[in-house]
């Protein structure tokens, strides 16, 4: 008697359950690209930025970080970046110590891209056809970029992420053969072997004050 | 004579292993106090010599006559890549780099133009060391050399190969021939400029960072751009492993 005077009510969670879960289902697919057309739209968007503002397109880099920190950061696993870099003793480092060395990180790379982009002018970017299953959760998105000269191989890690604007995030990026993650391992693990986590945060945090207090845009 | 052999042996064993035991050696890199001392000497000759000239060649010297010089020696190291190709068993990319020399020489005048690129021959360069390393000889030590800079055991010791066959080798003209040398490193380090003190500004280490940049972009040239996963580059130490367990694979 209980279990049928309960019926509707339970009818009632039944539905607004499955309506929960169409609602999540419908946005990720709104929200799903496939990765070669994140990748694409991102470096479009960056790209159309740079042609169009003169002083971007002349080189002037703190615009163009704030331009990499408003378009690109978004659409990059930040979290990941740092732990896979610092390694093994990520699980070691505080909360507070994890937070500043994803921040000196960041200030570190989002130069160094800037930087990389500021010599960007008539290039072309092609998007190789992605080789994966469509259920994978992390992809392998290759580009070249092409102008005067030999192409550049750039690709990009990329992983499922339901709440990132375009359902993708990248979590690794490839110069020229050279994952940029990986080659920060080592240099990382003999920093923290021989002056701990604090040292290797100061030693970020060194390298970014002298890298600012440099004249840009030559 | 059987003894003092084995103790010549037993001297070279010794001396190999005292090079090599540093405590906390990177097992890619056992010979670091040797090569960090020929990378500063070399940042030193790029700082007072090779590097101002460079910049002097970039604003002297016209963009159509840098472009020139430049196509020139890409087309003689397209010869030795064509060869290089045929060697590692790539008949197409053998065809290709073969189409672009002889159009380069031909029709760009001794490669002063490059022709092909406009005739979408792209260009394969591929060295002695990649050949040997597409055979499946292993790296070696990490090895700075004074002036050439990053290599291996493996790329140094085929460099000499890569030098005898350049046909800049065979001007017979010493002086000339030393000229040609000097224009063509300037021409390569003018081609650099323009990503000024990137590895500088990007590293806390730039010695660290150039040896693992040079090893990877020598990996993946190796396997022309697609080289495998290595163990553990996929791995993530942010996710938290009860909470998110990992996928099978």
């Amino acid at each position: 008697m209980q279990y049928l005077s309960f019926t509707p009510n339970r009818w009632l969670r039944l539905m607004v359950g499955a309506m929960l879960i169409l609602g999540v289902l419908t946005s990720t697919f709104a929200a799903d690209d496939t990765p070669e057309a994140f990748i694409k739209r991102l470096s479009g968007d960056v790209i159309d930025a740079i042609k169009t503002d003169k002083s971007l397109a002349a080189g002037d880099i703190n615009k163009i970080i704030v331009l990499v920190d408003q378009k690109v950061m978004p659409s990059v696993n930040f979290l990941r970046m740092t732990a896979s870099a610092v390694g093994p003793s990520w699980r070691q480092a505080t909360p507070e110590q994890q937070k500043r060395l994803q921040e000196e990180f960041k200030t570190l790379l989002v130069r160094t891209y800037s930087g990389a982009l500021s010599q960007f002018n008539d290039q072309t970017i092609l998007i190789k056809p992605v080789r994966a299953a469509p259920d994978d959760k992390e992809v392998v998105v290759r580009t070249e970029v092409r102008g005067k000269g030999d192409p550049i191989q750039l690709d990009y890690r990329v992983e499922k992420a339901a709440d990132a604007p375009a359902g993708w995030r990248i979590y690794n990026l490839n110069v020229m053969g050279v994952w940029l993650v990986d080659n920060y391992r080592s240099q990382f693990a003999q920093e923290i072997n021989a002056k701990g986590v604090d040292g290797l945060i100061a030693s970020l945090a060194d390298r970014n004050k002298s890298n600012a207090a440099k004249p840009q845009g030559k | 004579m059987k003894r003092q052999l084995s103790h010549i042996a037993l001297a070279a064993s010794l001396l190999l292993v005292g090079c090599a035991s540093a405590p906390t050696a990177n097992p890619k890199d056992p010979w670091e106090p040797m090569n960090r001392s020929v990378a500063r000497f070399n940042d030193k000759v790029d700082d007072n010599v090779l590097k101002p000239v460079a910049t002097g060649y970039r604003n002297v010297v016209p963009d159509l006559i840098q472009t020139g010089v430049r196509n020139v020696f890409n087309n003689l190291s397209d010869m030795w890549s064509t060869v290089n190709n045929l060697l590692q068993l790539k008949p197409i990319n053998t065809a290709e780099s073969l189409g672009r020399v002889v159009v380069n020489t031909v029709f760009g005048i001794y490669g002063i133009f490059d022709v092909a690129t406009y005739l979408k021959l792209e260009r394969h360069p591929e060295d002695f060391g990649q050949t040997l390393g597409y055979w499946g000889v292993p790296n070696g030590p990490y090895l700075v050399l004074p002036l050439f800079g990053p290599s291996t055991l493996r790329d140094g010791a085929s460099l000499p190969v890569d030098f005898a066959v350049s046909p800049t080798q065979y001007i017979s003209d010493i002086p000339t021939r030393n000229e040609v040398f000097v224009l063509r490193l300037v021409s390569k380090r003018a081609e650099l400029l323009k990503s000024g003190n990137m590895l500088e500004e990007a590293s806390i280490d730039k010695y660290s960072f150039t040896r693992d940049a040079y090893l990877q972009y020598r990996r993946s040239q190796i396997y022309d751009g697609n080289p495998p996963d290595e163990e553990d580059s996929n791995d993530d130490p942010s996710a938290n492993p009860a909470a998110n367990p990992a996928p099978a694979k």
